[in-house]
């Protein structure tokens, strides 16, 4: 695939030009974002005005050493976490107008998590994990039959679908987290660290599943690591460095190819 | 809700000790509380029972005798009883409803054994023999725990039953053969073995008794009564046996007759009364409407005798109050438990709590509500109230079988012989449920607090919980 990098200068924080990045418009847009977090006595800025915009169906990959707001900019961005000051646009929706309860079903229906400790319900079998998140969302049993096996074929566990979390192996379980992640066909999956608790070969293995899902499905990734693979794998690249966009690399248009 | 639901049941089942020690806990707190009801429900069948054995359900009466009758009880006769006893036997729906209906009539007198020249004041009644030997039968609530028969039945029409306390002190002891009757230091000398004359003449009204029936071996007693006219009555009884009372009080008073001889006494040639008509009934729950018949039938007597009916519960609030102390002591213990219950609860689903956090940050994120994450830990609290409370009801189901089998026996206040230890528990379905359902709540209230604190947790933090 030919690459064509964007590279923008870090100084500026500010929003990217539509027609560079924009297919389908822009999964999530964030704009002048602060957080600062209280220790003790210590206020502690962790994000100092961000304005960034993950696009449509591209794989996303935020980057930057430990304490650079990574983790807390992802939170913020999926949803369960606010920013002190800015705006957050995720699915076209300001998700600073929503209560809590309208958070909870708006990341059910729009963001799937996949976590570095994979976060599945130990006492769920896979196939029960996947389906969650249907339940929660009251989908038919025929919907739940149906579109279960799908994820679970989708990620080569068709033979693991009665197996609960503790008999599988961490790529299992990674893989069950990305299909539980995906089961409401959301806009966007938020990964923090998702290959970290992986060798390098399960981490492989994991990501190319992602990239294939990313074409399958069109959704958006967004990432946090430090895997050199992941990095290479990424339509775009987001470097964030004490709380501030350092630089921003896109690979093109992040439409599947 | 099926999904908390079958979530709540797995999470139990993840930590098995723990959970099994919860409910080990819970099961024993129940059996507790279940098996103290049901001594305290058995307790009450015997009072119960023995009342209506002694009482009936249910008198008739003149209006002011419950209060001012133990004066003078013949001044409150009802004239006509049997008229009122034909028409109850008559009637359409208390002919199915009472087993018994009898009259009674109390006196107050003095006896004396005037050969060993003591005496002392009595309250005594004059029943039916043979009707006090069927109500004595009363069985409605299965008890193991038998009433002995009166020696009343059968015997001559001047015999009469005393209490052990009469018996001792009128020196009959010997002759009656009770056992444990100790002699008092200064024995009265037998100096009075000729019945005074005036005593005498009055004894010699009545009709001899016939004391060839039952032989020379019972003691005579001479008793004396006030009549309906207010004139001095004397009779000879012979004291065919002394029964315990089982409270001293009334043992030293209590003395039984014939009827028909006690109506002689107090009424001559006049026409007898009666100072009550006891109505047994098939069923305690039988009273409200065997009261309701009785109206009518009163009304028809009423016109120069205001006549009422009393339960065995205003005619004994004795039992009334010992109920009511046992209900008391039993709510004390169901709170003490309940407290167990609710911190042993409270425990484990607050080390639930903290273990699950990140399941819960994950369960969050993912979209469920804060009311979703309550739920899930009240039904876990309420699932655990619940098994635990089945299987200390089971628990307690068994351990009544062991207990009402082991031939345990325990001499309760007031009375006379050792009773079978009973808990009734089986059939008493209203504290069954009652003890479980109140389990249930009070561990899904002790879940509450946890699952509040589980339900407010901040999603992000609660994702880095290590």
């Amino acid at each position: 695939m030919a690459e064509e990098v964007v590279e923008e200068s870090a100084e500026v924080n500010s929003e990217l030009p539509a027609e560079n990045v924009i297919k389908n418009g822009p999964v999530a847009v964030l704009t002048q974002v602060e957080k600062t977090y209280q220790l003790d006595s210590v206020s502690v800025p962790v994000i100092k005005g961000v304005s960034i915009l993950v696009r449509h169906a591209c794989f996303t990959v935020l980057l930057g050493p430990s304490g650079s707001g990574k983790t807390t900019l992802l939170n913020m961005i999926g949803c369960i976490d606010k920013p002190d000051k800015g705006e957050i646009i995720v699915a076209d929706t300001n998700v600073a107008e929503l209560n809590d309860d309208q958070l909870s079903d708006f990341r059910a229906k729009n963001i799937g998590f996949i976590f570095q400790n994979f976060n599945l319900l130990p006492v769920l079998s896979a196939y029960e994990n996947i389906e969650y998140p249907l339940l929660l969302a009251g989908a038919s049993a025929k919907k739940r039959g149906t579109r279960v096996p799908r994820l679970l074929e989708a990620v080569g566990l068709s033979d693991r679908a009665k197996n609960l979390p503790g008999q599988l192996s961490g790529g299992q379980r990674q893989r069950v987290a990305i299909a539980r992640a995906l089961a409401r066909k959301p806009k966007l999956v938020i990964a923090d660290e998702p290959t970290a608790n992986l060798d390098s070969q399960t981490g492989a293995a994991i990501l190319s599943l992602m990239r294939r899902l990313v074409v399958r499905y069109e959704i958006s990734f967004l990432f946090s690591t430090h895997d050199p693979e992941v990095i290479k794998a990424a339509d775009d690249t987001i470097y964030l460095k004490d709380g501030l966009i350092q630089k921003i690399q896109r690979k093109g248009f992040g439409d599947g190819a | 809700m099926m999904m908390t639901f079958n979530l709540a049941l797995r999470n139990l089942l993840r930590n098995r000790r723990r959970s099994l020690a919860t409910l080990l806990g819970m099961a024993i707190g129940s059996t507790a509380i279940l098996l103290f009801g049901g001594f305290k429900v058995n307790i009450g069948y015997e009072m119960q029972t023995t009342h209506i054995q002694k009482d009936g359900h249910l008198q008739i009466q003149h209006r002011d005798f419950y209060l001012y009758g133990s004066g003078n009880p013949t001044a409150y006769g009802i004239a006509n009883y049997s008229k009122i006893l034909a028409a109850i036997k008559e009637d359409d729906v208390l002919k199915d409803l009472v087993l018994v209906a009898t009259p009674a009539l109390q006196f107050g007198g003095i006896a004396g054994n005037y050969a060993a020249s003591v005496s002392r004041t009595v309250i005594g009644h004059g029943y039916v023999a043979e009707d006090v030997n069927r109500m004595r039968r009363w069985n409605a609530f299965g008890l193991r725990s038998k009433a002995p028969l009166s020696a009343m039945e059968g015997s001559p029409p001047d015999s009469a039953v005393v209490g052990t306390g009469v018996a001792r002190v009128l020196q009959l002891c010997d002759a009656l053969e009770i056992d444990q009757c100790p002699k008092p230091e200064q024995q009265a000398k037998p100096e009075g073995e000729a019945l005074p004359d005036d005593i005498a003449q009055l004894g010699m009204l009545e009709k001899p008794a016939a004391s060839d029936v039952v032989g020379t071996a019972a003691p005579k007693i001479e008793v004396l009564v006030v009549n309906a006219r207010g004139a001095p009555n004397v009779t000879s009884l012979q004291v065919i046996r002394a029964e315990d009372q089982g409270i001293k009080e009334l043992d030293e008073v209590s003395m039984i007759m014939h009827l028909e001889k006690l109506q002689q006494l107090v009424y001559g040639r006049s026409a007898p009364k009666a100072t009550s008509i006891l109505l047994q009934l098939h069923h305690s729950e039988q009273i409200p409407l065997a009261r309701a018949r009785l109206a009518p039938i009163l009304e028809r007597f009423s016109a120069d005798q205001p006549l009422t009916v009393l339960d065995f519960r205003e005619l004994n609030p004795f039992f009334v109050q010992t109920m009511l102390m046992f209900d008391t002591i039993f709510g004390f213990v169901f709170l003490l438990i309940g407290s167990i219950v609710l911190f042993t609860v409270s425990n484990t689903m607050n080390t639930t709590v903290v273990e699950r956090t990140v399941e819960i940050g994950t369960l969050r994120a993912i979209g469920l509500r804060r009311r979703g994450i309550l739920n899930l830990f009240v039904v876990e609290g309420a699932l655990l109230g619940l098994v635990g409370a089945i299987l200390g009801a089971v628990l307690a189901l068994v351990l009544s079988v062991v207990v009402n089998h082991s031939g345990m026996t325990w001499l309760p206040p007031a009375s006379v012989a050792p009773l079978p230890f009973t808990v009734a528990i089986w059939g008493q379905n209203a504290m069954i449920f009652g003890t479980t359902i109140g389990l249930v709540i009070i561990a899904t209230l002790s879940a509450w607090w946890p699952a509040y604190r589980a339900a407010r947790l901040d999603v992000v933090e609660a994702l880095r919980h290590v």
